[in-house]
């Protein structure tokens, strides 16, 4: 597949501040490509560079063999763009807006459409300055797609949305996708990047640390499963600690918390049910992006909160090793 | 949620958007209010407040048998012009540079000239409106002759427009703040109404003024707009004055156009 954005050598510093230092990465046609990394790593920054917006200091960028300070007119019919902090006048109702960004494309969406999607027809009259964040956001991303892009950048693409929102955006950004749209999608929320990235490349301090599939990243982090039950009765750890693939076992009140490889859960659960123990209340623990992006940074995701939410509503749970 | 591949019929027509954009800046200036209000509200007002002054009406020698309230009429039209152009424009503008409006629009494949552009004939459409509007109001109310050169006379008000705004947009393309944008243009503002003869008629300003208004984008714009009321046709320097300014600040605008 060809390369839709190459990014060779980047640098960008603002005064004494050296925002990006030496970023590469490519992104192939059709592809999710993420951006993750803690605040003021550079991500903002090195997307603004791939848009035109920043003139970089040095390292070269090309997108759909285009120019991004050069060839701004026709980046600008080919590129959609969700920026982190941009505005409209408070005064511009919705559907004036999307009719007005609309009309600036050679062949643009259907913006009544776009305005359905993504749930804002009942905000068609209202002015920006009285819509929510979430509304403002969601509007944000409509205009990113207006102008039919064959490349999407979206920069924090689902802040500040409600969790059903943010479903359906992830929906909207895969259906987009299915279109042949290469989109680049800045974030901070890990089950956001685990769903939709089909690569990552993870930023820090200005420098890529990183660039994997979402699976090839969490394999980095050293593969351990903790498992966690109550025993129906007391019993022995010795049962547990002469396993192969069992590496501790500790106990924390009546729970039991047992670490070990990949077939750790298989070897403990023959061992309890060949003593008659019932493992009650049983979760499994497995390394998550998260935990992968703690271990490739060193820091914690900014939104942990959010995305521990997230991760909550399904059912998943994080180490919490470091 | 599914997503249409199909791209809409053109509804405008326009390619270029700048119809669209022009119909909504025009709607986003009327929904702002401050605009129509100091831009065509206050020049109506003052009309009202010189016209019920008796000794306004009398014809004075200074001025040619003119009254008072016909000399003042041209100044008001230029009063009106100067306040769309050097304290609307210029703070809309930076408003929407530090707003981060401008900074969306840059992705888009709308370019600072039409941005401007469209800012221009909203502007200007306005200022026709309140030209239209006093002259008929001074007309009707007050019985002032319409212009007796008017195809001189809307000459010199687009000529006098076009000056104005380029000074108000190289003050929105250069100042940083919306702030600061405002209080530049109301600097220029009371100096330029001044050589435009709002408080002392030029024709009365002892000759080293009456000189200096000569030059200025206002008192050249007054002059050229009492010479078509009185009939004539502008005098080519009005006009080259208006022109140069236009021109070079224009283009000095266009140049140094900050997004951010
Ligand atoms: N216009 C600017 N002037 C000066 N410094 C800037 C500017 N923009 C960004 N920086 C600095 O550059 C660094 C990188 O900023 P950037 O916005 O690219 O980070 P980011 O990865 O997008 O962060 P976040 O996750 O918070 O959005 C930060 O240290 C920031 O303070
Ligand atoms: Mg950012």
């Amino acid at each position: 597949m060809p390369a839709v954005i190459e990014v060779r050598n980047l640098h960008k510093s603002y005064g004494d501040t050296v925002a990006v230092d030496d970023v590469s990465f490519t992104v192939q046609e059709g592809e999710i490509f993420g951006i993750l990394g803690p605040n003021g790593a550079g991500k903002t920054t090195t997307v603004e560079c791939v848009e035109g917006l920043r003139r970089p200091d040095r390292g070269e960028i090309s997108v759909l063999g285009l120019d991004p300070q050069r060839d701004r007119a026709e980046l600008t019919e080919a590129l959609g763009v969700q920026l982190q902090d941009g505005a409209l006048p408070d005064r511009l109702k919705v559907g004036e807006a999307l009719a007005l960004y609309s009309s600036f494309y050679r062949a643009p969406a259907d913006w009544r459409a776009l305005m359905d999607e993504l749930g804002l027809a009942s905000k068609s009259s209202t002015m920006y300055g009285k819509l929510s964040g979430g509304q403002k956001q969601r509007l944000s991303i409509a205009l990113a797609l207006i102008g039919n892009p064959r490349v999407a950048v979206l920069d924090e693409l689902t802040t500040g949305l409600d969790p059903q929102a943010r479903r359906d955006t992830w929906q909207l950004i895969e259906d987009v996708r299915s279109r042949g749209v290469t989109i680049v999608l800045v974030t901070h929320f890990m089950e956001e990047a685990e769903r939709l990235c089909d690569r990552i490349a993870v930023i820090d301090t200005g420098r890529v640390v990183v660039v994997d599939t979402p699976a090839g990243l969490t394999e980095r982090v050293q593969t351990e499963q903790r498992i966690r039950f109550q025993p129906s009765v007391p019993f022995d750890d010795a049962l547990l600690t002469g396993l192969p693939d069992v590496t501790g076992v500790v106990h924390r009140g009546d729970v039991v918390v047992v670490t070990g490889n990949d077939n750790a859960l298989n070897a403990v659960t023959s061992v309890l049910a060949r003593n008659n123990i019932v493992a009650q209340r049983l979760r499994v623990e497995q390394a998550s992006l998260e935990d992968a992006f703690v271990a490739l940074t060193g820091r914690r995701p900014e939104t942990e909160q959010h995305a521990n939410q997230g991760r909550a509503a399904r059912g998943q749970a994080r180490t919490g090793r470091k | 949620m599914s997503v249409t591949t199909t791209a809409a019929p053109r509804a405008t027509g326009s390619r270029s958007g700048l119809g669209r954009l022009a119909v909504t800046e025009l709607r986003l200036f009327i929904r702002e209010r401050v605009g129509p209000i100091w831009g065509v509200g206050l020049p109506l007002v003052l009309l009202v407040v010189f016209g019920s002054i008796p000794s306004f009406k009398e014809p004075q020698r200074d001025f040619g048998g003119a009254t008072k309230l016909e000399i003042y009429v041209p100044v008001l039209i230029a009063f009106s012009i100067a306040l769309l152009a050097l304290s609307s424009l210029p703070t809309v503008l930076a408003g929407y540079r530090e707003k981060g409006v401008l900074r969306r629009l840059r992705t888009t494949p709308v370019g600072p000239a039409r941005l401007l552009t469209a800012q221009l004939v909203v502007n200007v459409a306005v200022t026709m409106v309140t030209v239209i509007a006093l002259l008929v109001v001074a007309r009707v109310a007050y019985g002032v002759a319409l212009p007796k050169q008017p195809a001189g006379f809307v000459i010199g008000v687009l000529f006098a427009a076009a000056d104005l705004q380029a000074v108000g947009l190289f003050v929105a393309a250069t100042a940083g703040s919306g702030r600061t944008a405002q209080a530049v243009g109301t600097l220029l503002f009371f100096p330029m109404m001044f050589f435009a003869g709002l408080w002392i008629p030029i024709a009365q300003m002892p000759g080293p003024l009456r000189s200096i208004s000569h030059g200025t984008p206002l008192g050249a714009a007054v002059q050229a707009l009492l010479r078509a009321s009185a009939g004539h046709w502008p005098n080519g320097w009005q006009l080259l004055v208006m022109a140069a300014y236009a021109l070079v600040l224009g283009l000095a605008a266009a140049k140094l156009f900050r997004w951010e």
